[in-house]
């Protein structure tokens, strides 16, 4: 009883005290966050005071062609690094696990060079790279060194995925007069699809979010969002690049909760692969 | 009987040096129920996973219905599994389970839908069509993943160890079951499992295996009753095995002593100076103060055990080694410390040659043949 | 022979375009960033024969190592700040109700989904003279004029930080929350006092998810150069900067080569220190 007693009150006075600490935390994670959308709406031209409540920049942002043009880069580089990386590392991550061979842990290795080493240095081994082989720097370039560090991650997230899988399902499959390929789409692919999921949302915002590789990678005709953004700070920034910025945060935002829930959704319609056990 | 539906032909299997199948070759009759028992690491699973595709073979041949189905990949042959943990597809609902094989094959929708309905009342899970597997019991599963590789009218039926994770009641009941859907469709069903009495109450014929080799093939009555080797005698039930050694063969029957005692015992096919083991069944062995002709085996009563409908007397022979029986717990028992005479009824004890022996006469007879031939 | 083939076949397919990927984009430009770095640099900017050294002596040279030792400050800086915020909150959010567990996590992984260049800029705008913070300062009259916050080494640091938090709490939160409960009261039964319980069973327990969270801020710490443009103003030098600059202002491959390559030379060694305590695939 004492015991109880005791942990109860512990418990009572420790929690308000801690809340107060996380919501310090995300208070400190959203506060830029709240600005850059609050001054979206300002009225003065320069980032500076809120003078004023308005939407014109939100109709003024089309009208900036450097800007549209960076952010179709952007959607661009993201959306086909995103399915290249997804089918590659997909299969690389299911292959890992379904074959044995001599070179597998240098390949299952070489997949986490792209995430230990620091950004920069990669980013520099691909400039240095494509110099050497000719290839100018651009939309090209881009989307490749995109592939590249995504396409790990989603190896990773869909390996500990399927690391967990079941053997005899995928025999059962073929047991019952599945191919192998009819095998993949119809009982593995299905399977891993939460995983598949979560990879190629990683694969998606990592592309969204890079600022250093691409910083390295990219043409003077190529510059993604983040690029431009980081070129005119210090000249100072117009609001409809918070405008933009505002959208796109409210674009990955519904995107995240929509790819979260639908995993839930698989989640617990498969119940786990071992539920009863 | 007729041509065997499957015909395993020397097969081995090997994993990296280790050899886990030797040379095994099994008839597996069509309409039969045969289980392949075993403790585990014996080869019977890997015997199972050679026929249903999933494990290729080493060595030899694999006929299922005359054609060599060795090379051929699971999807490519006439057989269905059953499997230990069900393997049901978690993303399907319990109808697409069933209809995978047909979809596979591409039977129309209406025909599909058909005959799912059909094998979903055969296995009585009307009314769960669309629930997920995570939502089902490990009965339910079980039949759904019957269900499923029944639906695709395998010429034999695979099932590995399809009743280990259920419990005690509801895998006697689907003992009985099973044994009644094998019986009614007709198809040949090849079962594994360790559980000695699972494999009684259901085979037709039992294979029973140990070490990558077929130790005996029989009926239940024949492998319970007459245990060709001293491994099978002393997995199947419980057995006392003693060794013993053959000291005089003549129209009596033959005489054997061993560390305690000395009997006289009918059996043919035994040379003198062999050494041999007799094997009995506890409920076989029974014991007397009075003297048994033929029988001079001496021990003390240890101690009485009541476990039931049956009561266990141990009884320590003159050498240390302890013997047990069983008697109705109704008969009279004698007294701890009492002295009596251990003896069993002609036909209800087992001779056999050890190993070496076994050895020794094959070696003998293959001699023999061979010098027949040659002069032939 | 043919028959082995057909059963590999799936395999090369399946493995074989994303290893060819990785070797071609990923070994072979670090091979070839690794040789440059024994080169010279030529009078247009690209690299020319003999192999040398030079690079690397140039590297033993104060100004060099003044920017270095700096780099690693901020970095050692960032990642202390960043475990003393850190821990603490992954410590809340492991110990709050299993419910509320995934969305706590969602909201920390929110902003890192948010593109850090936007989230910078954000403080930016609040940092800089005439910005939100003195604005708001200045009239409730706490101060009188300006405090000068943007383009400090403080701001610097706040901007790592902010960018690498995430990074940090993640890894603590996934050891924290591992922890068996059941530990922690047998520490109590035993006569453990709160704070004995917390250095004698939760610290070392959690040290694998500490290494990692260290090592995930560490690491990147070290390049995020965009940072120190947008936050420091591009005045102070830090060896992201430094690189960069060797490849695309100053055209000095060789030394930049160099420089990355003592760069990835820091982070093997984390590396190989880390394995010791964790496994690598904690990292993922």
């Amino acid at each position: 009883m004492d015991t109880k007693k005791l942990q109860k009150s512990e418990k009572a006075g420790f929690a308000p005290l801690s809340m107060l600490y996380a919501c310090l935390v995300y208070l400190f994670l959203y506060l830029p966050i709240a600005v850059v959308i609050a001054f979206s709406f300002n009225t003065s031209k320069t980032n500076i005071i809120f003078e004023g409540f308005t939407f014109e920049w939100y109709a003024k942002m089309f009208d900036n062609r450097q800007l549209m043009e960076s952010f179709q880069n952007t959607l661009i580089v993201a959306g086909v690094s995103t399915v290249f990386s997804l089918v590659l590392g997909t299969l690389c991550a299911v292959g890992l696990y379904k074959f044995e061979f001599k070179l597998k842990s240098l390949v299952s290795n070489s997949l986490y060079i792209p995430i230990a080493i620091p950004e920069i240095v990669f980013g520099i081994a691909m400039l240095v790279f494509f110099s050497s082989v000719h290839i100018s720097t651009g939309m090209f370039t881009l989307i490749v060194s995109h592939i590249t560090f995504s396409m790990p991650f989603v190896a990773i997230t869909v390996r500990s995925r399927v690391a967990g899988f079941d053997r005899s399902i995928e025999e059962a499959a073929k047991d019952l007069g599945a191919n192998e390929f009819r095998t993949f789409m119809r009982v593995t692919l299905p399977m891993i699809m939460p995983g598949v999921i979560s990879g190629g949302m990683l694969a998606l915002t990592m592309s969204l979010d890079d600022v250093v590789i691409s910083f390295f990678t990219a043409g003077p005709d190529s510059t993604t969002l983040p690029l431009k953004i980081l070129g005119m700070v210090k000249k100072g920034v117009s609001p409809d690049v918070n405008a933009l910025s505002t959208l796109m945060i409210l674009g990955t935002a519904v995107i995240m909760v929509i790819s979260q829930i639908a995993q839930n959704r698989l989640e617990q319609r498969q119940g786990g692969n071992n539920s009863e056990s | 009987m007729g041509e065997p539906i499957i015909r395993l032909v020397n097969v081995v299997k090997c994993y990296h040096e280790n050899q886990v199948v030797k040379k095994l070759n099994l008839d597996i009759q069509q309409g039969e129920f045969l289980t392949l028992l075993g403790p585990s690491g014996c080869g019977k699973t890997t015997t199972l996973r050679m026929i249903a595709g999933f494990e290729s073979v080493t060595e030899g041949q694999i006929y299922l219905e005359g054609n060599n189905v060795a090379d051929l990949k699971p999807n490519q042959r006439d057989v269905n599994t059953v499997f230990q943990n069900y393997a049901l597809f978690p993303h399907m609902t319990v109808e697409d389970n069933i209809a995978f094989g047909l979809v596979e094959k591409r039977v129309k929708k209406s025909e599909i839908k058909q005959r799912v309905a059909e094998m979903i009342k055969m296995v009585q899970l009307e009314g769960m069509e669309k629930r997920m597997p995570a939502q089902m019991s490990g009965g339910q599963k079980q039949r759904v993943a019957i269900a499923r590789a029944l639906i695709n009218n395998p010429r034999v039926l695979l099932l590995d160890e399809p009743l280990g994770a259920l419990d005690l009641k509801l895998r006697k009941q689907m003992q009985s079951e099973l044994k009644h859907l094998q019986k009614r469709l007709g198809i040949t069903f090849v079962f594994v499992t360790h559980d000695q009495e699972e494999a009684l109450t259901m085979s037709d014929r039992i294979a029973v295996m140990n070490g990558g080799v077929l130790e005996q093939i029989g009926t239940p009555r024949e492998i319970y009753n007459r245990p060709e080797t001293k491994f099978v005698a002393d997995f199947i039930g419980e057995s006392n095995v003693l060794d013993a050694y053959v000291t005089e063969v003549s129209e009596g029957g033959i005489h054997v002593k061993m560390e305690f005692g000395d009997a006289v015992l009918k059996a043919g096919g035994f040379v003198e100076e062999e050494m041999v083991y007799l094997c009995v069944r506890p409920e076989n062995l029974k014991m007397t103060k009075e003297a048994v002709p033929n029988f001079n085996i001496y021990g003390t009563v240890k101690e009485h055990i009541f476990i039931g409908s049956v009561c266990k007397t141990v009884v320590e022979l003159a050498s240390g080694l302890e013997v047990k029986m069983t008697s109705p717990q109704t008969d009279e028992l004698y007294a701890v410390g009492t002295r009596v005479n251990i003896y069993w009824r002609e036909d209800q004890g087992v001779i056999l040659h050890t190993k070496e022996e076994q050895l020794y006469n094959l070696i003998e007879n293959t001699v023999q043949i061979e010098g027949g031939m040659h002069e032939a | 022979m043919k028959h082995k083939w057909n059963n590999r076949l799936p395999m090369f397919v399946m493995i074989g375009p994303a290893f060819l990927w990785m070797a071609i984009f990923v070994l072979a430009p670090l091979c070839y960033v690794v040789g440059i770095s024994f080169l010279s640099k030529d009078s247009s900017g690209g690299v020319m024969f003999p192999l040398t050294l030079a690079s690397y002596f140039s590297l033993w040279n104060e100004s060099f190592l003044t920017i270095f030792s700096r780099s690693l400050l901020l970095s050692l800086q960032t990642t202390i700040i960043c475990l003393a915020v850190g821990y603490p909150f992954a410590y809340v959010i492991a110990n709050a109700p299993k419910k509320h567990r995934g969305l706590l996590l969602l909201l920390i992984m929110l902003p890192f989904w948010i593109n850090s260049v936007i989230r910078i800029y954000g403080w930016n705008t609040l940092l800089r003279q005439e910005g939100v913070i003195n604005s708001v300062l200045m009239s409730i009259g706490i101060i009188s004029s300006p405090l000068e916050m943007l383009y400090t080494d403080g701001a610097v640091l706040l901007g790592m930080v902010y960018e690498l938090l995430p990074f940090t709490i993640l890894p603590l939160y996934a050891s924290i929350e591992k922890l068996d409960r059941s530990l922690l009261e047998a520490a109590s039964d035993l006569g453990a006092t709160k704070p004995h319980i917390f250095t004698r069973v939760i610290f070392p327990l959690t040290m694998p998810g500490i290494f990692a969270g260290s090592i995930q801020t560490f690491i990147p710490s070290l390049g995020l150069f965009y940072i120190s443009e947008m936050m420091g103003g591009g005045s102070t030098m830090y060896i992201g900067n430094l690189i960069k600059n060797q490849f695309l202002s100053a055209r000095n491959w060789p030394l930049g080569a160099a420089l990355s390559l003592l760069l990835i030379l820091i982070t093997l060694v984390l590396m190989k220190l880390y394995t010791k305590v964790g496994s690598l695939e904690d990292m993922a």
